[in-house]
């Protein structure tokens, strides 16, 4: 991990629409009255997935304006928590495991893959595609996996995760799950 | 009240304290730097640790003891084996990533963290890695950073968003890659934000005005108090050879607990501006330096040259009682009853409980409900307002705030601008009265703003009849206040400075200066007035800033400043302390009282005195209140009185730039950034 700081280039308008503050406000409900910032989290999720997948600052000021709550409060959760990225992370946002059962199971492999076909961790490629190793995504029955914006995609290897990206990039139609045609987690038989 | 045992010894503390207080009550000492009385427990430095054995045998592992309560037989070891290691690896753990740059760090000498490595520590390091650096943050021109060398203990996070209520400092990241900020790094904006400096156990948050001028060790240190606002705050001034160093705090749970104002921290360096270390006689138009004789004997001529009731007085913010009183014998002397302390025009008169805080800021602990009525609270007693602050966070604690709308950290019921509104209150015709018909000890807080202009007195009076209708005056409460935000005004008011009967108040003079009605006007430190020079008027002016009181002045007499001569003040509650000097007078600058004692001589005016200690004992006698050694005890309620209905009655903002109030805040070039810094914040 390094120091997460908000990006550099801030040019992205960002405002809650009614439709927007609608959602916003049924997620109030779930909380007491007088205890609105607990809405932070999926508050700024929300943002996020608004503004195509990472917070810009206005997406922070908007939150903590909804919420009345201090600007470096709302602050300290966006850096706090990795699932908030605070840089622009592409149409396609690549998150590859990489702790023990996966790295056992050859997550560098994968992430080689995606170094070759993406480039360089955390940058953005010219297809929209962006990369990163994060821990354990709770998957580690199929690993090793990757996580492609909301999808999953498991027991993977160099040539599947090369396939998968490739499809992505040529805008193919790609099986969620498993790339070895197994449903769920249930045991694979061994050959 | 349990029974706990501290490395073996009984003792009997009270039920709900944490170990570490039950420690500190038993006077042995626990080492911490996230744990501080004023702040909510944090529990993350962990230096605290202490073993506990209760019945059910000794703790599996040593626990935080500002985090744990004391309970009945709890047996607690502070300096056992288990914990002697517990605490140097605790400390070894927080140095792991801390520079050591104590040699070129402004905390040394008076750094927790050094001071309890030599006495807790290992005395080296296993660690042989990288140490960490994190970039330092733009805090403002107050605040310096170092954020290296923080240890995260969190304690200026929570002091800003429990004591000064901006909420400006957070951690931003986690884990290795916290870092402690501001929202971007924008400067803070509280009024209270240096005392993050004295919270801050290492070097991390320095002061940034005092920054390499000085070692602890080799100042001066003068305990005496503030006069920057009227609360009278302790504070310990720090000076080396001539030179007022820095300000800090003084521990006094009854007035300002363990914080003072940016404005009396920083505005040291306006003592060493703009100065008047010599008489001065205006000659041909252009004020001359000319010798204490000659300055005395013009002065001499003039007042012997004038008529009487064209003489007037009027004394400024930061006066201490003794000279005024001085000030006021010469003025009867010489036959003339036109004083008056209240430049502002506030019209406060009758007895002390008119215009003391009655409830005292203790006071403010015990009370329910608050309604503030013509007072920016915020800029006239930022610790007051801080207070209240830490009463509001209980959603039952309503207030009621009449007059300005301003930003004042917390919530609360803005029920107007218009004075009438206490008169629609009286008749029960508000929002608010339910609230307030429910408080059993609620607070009335009247700002000066609310007291000038003619109707002033008649307004004070339905106030009165207001406090006595909602419980805010009743058998065994008063809570009915009057806020000053000039130090030394409660002192002048309680020994007469003002006109009663005959003679002119404020208004008056002013109107007769500007029509040439008047042959002398005498200033004691008297800056806020407004006044353009006036020919016909003959000014005289003692003080120590070539401010705007020495612009218009003839003759100016050089006055010592309040810490380079021992004097009485009053603070707003009727508290009277005493400021001690800490440096002396500049050039050939005398004290107050012996510049009008001198004059009183020259012009063989027998007034009583020949030194402060008889001056002092004659002004106890005639005015036992200001006897600083008597007990503080409550003054009885307010009396009712008439009123009628108010008349075109206005509120006045009586402070309009917070930093820049009084003349030495003026001349103090680290106010004045910190003012610019806000009108350039705004401007972005
Ligand atoms: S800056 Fe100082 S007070 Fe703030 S967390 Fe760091 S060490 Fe503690
Ligand atoms: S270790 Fe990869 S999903 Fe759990
Ligand atoms: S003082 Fe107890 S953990 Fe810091």
């Amino acid at each position: 991990m390094t120091v997460r700081r908000l990006a550099d280039n801030q040019d992205i308008n960002f405002k809650f629409d009614n439709h927007d503050l609608k959602f916003l406000n049924s997620l109030l409900e779930n909380y007491p009255k007088d205890k609105k910032q607990s809405a932070v989290v999926p508050s700024l999720f929300y943002a996020q997935r608004k503004a195509g997948g990472w917070l810009p600052e206005k997406a922070i000021l908007a939150v903590s304006d909804f919420l009345d709550m201090p600007k470096i409060r709302v602050l300290e959760i966006a850096t706090f928590y990795s699932m908030f990225n605070l840089q622009p992370s592409g149409d396609h946002f690549v998150q590859v495991c990489g702790t023990t059962p996966c790295w056992l199971r050859g997550a560098e492999n994968i992430k080689k893959a995606c170094k070759d076909y993406i480039g360089q961790e955390r940058e953005v490629s010219k297809d929209g595609l962006c990369w990163i190793e994060v821990e354990c995504l709770g998957a580690c029955v199929n690993a090793p996996m990757i996580q492609i914006n909301d999808d999953y995609y498991e027991d993977l290897d160099y040539e599947s995760t090369v396939k998968i990206l490739k499809d992505i990039k040529n805008k193919k139609n790609i099986i969620k799950g498993s790339q070895i045609g197994r449903k769920s987690s249930e045991p694979l038989e061994r050959d | 009240m349990v029974n706990i045992k501290i490395d073996d010894k009984d003792y009997e503390v009270e039920d709900g304290l944490a170990i570490i207080q039950a420690c500190e009550i038993a006077g042995v000492e626990v080492p911490r730097f996230c744990y501080h009385e004023k702040l909510s427990i944090a529990g993350n430095c962990r230096m605290c640790l202490v073993d506990v054995e209760d019945s059910r045998g000794l703790s599996p592992k040593p626990v935080a003891s500002c985090a744990m309560q004391v309970s009945e037989g709890l047996k607690i070891y502070t300096k056992s084996e288990r914990v002697k290691n517990a605490q140097e690896g605790a400390l070894e753990f927080l140095l792991m990533n801390h520079p050591l740059d104590c040699p070129i760090c402004d905390q040394g000498g008076e750094c927790d963290l050094q001071d309890q490595s030599m006495a807790f520590g290992y005395g080296s390091s296993r660690f042989d890695g990288d140490k960490r650096a994190v970039e330092s943050k733009d805090m403002g021109p107050f605040i310096k950073t170092e954020m290296t060398r923080c240890i995260h203990c969190t304690r200026c996070v929570r002091f800003s968003s429990e004591i000064s209520g901006n909420d400006e400092i957070g951690s931003i990241g986690r884990g290795h890659d916290m870092e402690i900020t501001t929202y971007l790094n924008q400067a803070v904006e509280s009024e209270l934000s240096g005392n993050v400096i004295d919270l801050c156990p290492v070097g991390a948050l320095t002061s940034k005005p005092y920054a390499f001028s000085a070692r602890p060790w080799e100042l001066n240190k003068t305990e005496t108090i503030d006069i920057m606002d009227a609360m009278g705050s302790n504070i310990r001034i720090d000076s080396k050879g001539l030179r007022v160093m820095r300000v800090l705090p003084r521990l006094n749970e009854d007035i300002n607990e363990e914080w003072i104002t940016d404005k009396t921290r920083f505005f040291w360096d306006g003592l060493n501006n703009q100065r008047i270390d010599k008489p001065y006689k205006r000659v041909d138009g252009i004020l001359k330096p000319t010798s204490w004789k000659s300055a005395l004997e013009l002065a001499k001529e003039k007042i012997s040259n004038s008529k009487s009731e064209k003489i007037s007085a009027l004394s400024g913010d930061l006066v201490d009682i003794e000279s005024i009183y001085a000030l006021k014998k010469l003025m009867k002397n010489i036959g003339s009853d036109n004083f008056d302390c209240r430049q502002d025009g506030s019209r406060i008169s009758g007895p002390p409980e008119r215009w003391l805080f009655n409830s005292t800021f203790n006071g403010i602990e015990d009370s329910d409900g608050c309604l503030i009525i013509g007072s920016d609270i915020r800029k006239e007693a930022p610790l007051l307002n801080s207070r209240l602050l830490r009463k509001s966070r209980d959603d039952e604690y309503k207030i009621g705030v009449i007059g300005f709308n301003n930003d004042l950290t917390f919530d609360f019921n803005f029920l107007g601008e218009n004075p009438s509104i206490v008169e629609d209150i009286l008749i029960e015709n508000n929002n608010f009265c339910n609230d307030l018909s429910s408080m059993k000890k609620p607070l009335m807080i009247l700002g000066q703003g609310a007291l000038i202009g003619k109707d002033a007195q008649n307004f004070q009076n339905i106030c009165i009849e207001l406090a006595y209708k909602f419980n805010f005056i009743n058998d065994d409460w008063n809570g009915f206040n009057v806020l000053h935000s000039a130090a030394s005004r409660a002192g002048a008011m309680s020994i007469g400075f003002f006109p009663s009967g005959k003679g002119m108040i404020t208004e008056e003079i002013i109107s007769n200066y500007n029509n040439n009605k008047l042959d002398l006007l005498y200033l004691l430190g008297a800056d806020e007035l407004n006044l353009e020079k006036n020919d016909d008027c003959f000014v005289i002016y003692q003080g120590h800033h070539g401010d705007v009181g020495a612009q218009i002045a003839d003759l100016v007499f050089p006055a010592a400043a309040f810490c380079e001569q021992n004097g009485l003040y009053m603070n707003t509650e009727g508290r009277v302390q005493e400021s001690i000097r800490s440096t002396f007078p500049l050039g050939e600058a005398k004290e107050n009282w012996e510049i009008i004692y001198l004059l009183a001589k020259e012009m063989s005016i027998d007034i009583g005195f020949s030194n402060l200690n008889e001056l002092r004992n004659q002004l106890i006698e005639e005015f036992p209140i200001i006897n600083p050694y008597r007990e503080f005890e409550p003054l009885p309620s307010p009396k009712k009185d008439e009123f009628n209905k108010l008349n075109g009655h206005q509120f006045k903002r009586i402070i309009d730039s917070y930093w820049q109030t009084n003349s030495i805040a003026r001349a103090s070039s680290n106010l004045s950034k910190r003012n610019n810094y806000i009108k350039e914040e705004n401007n972005r």
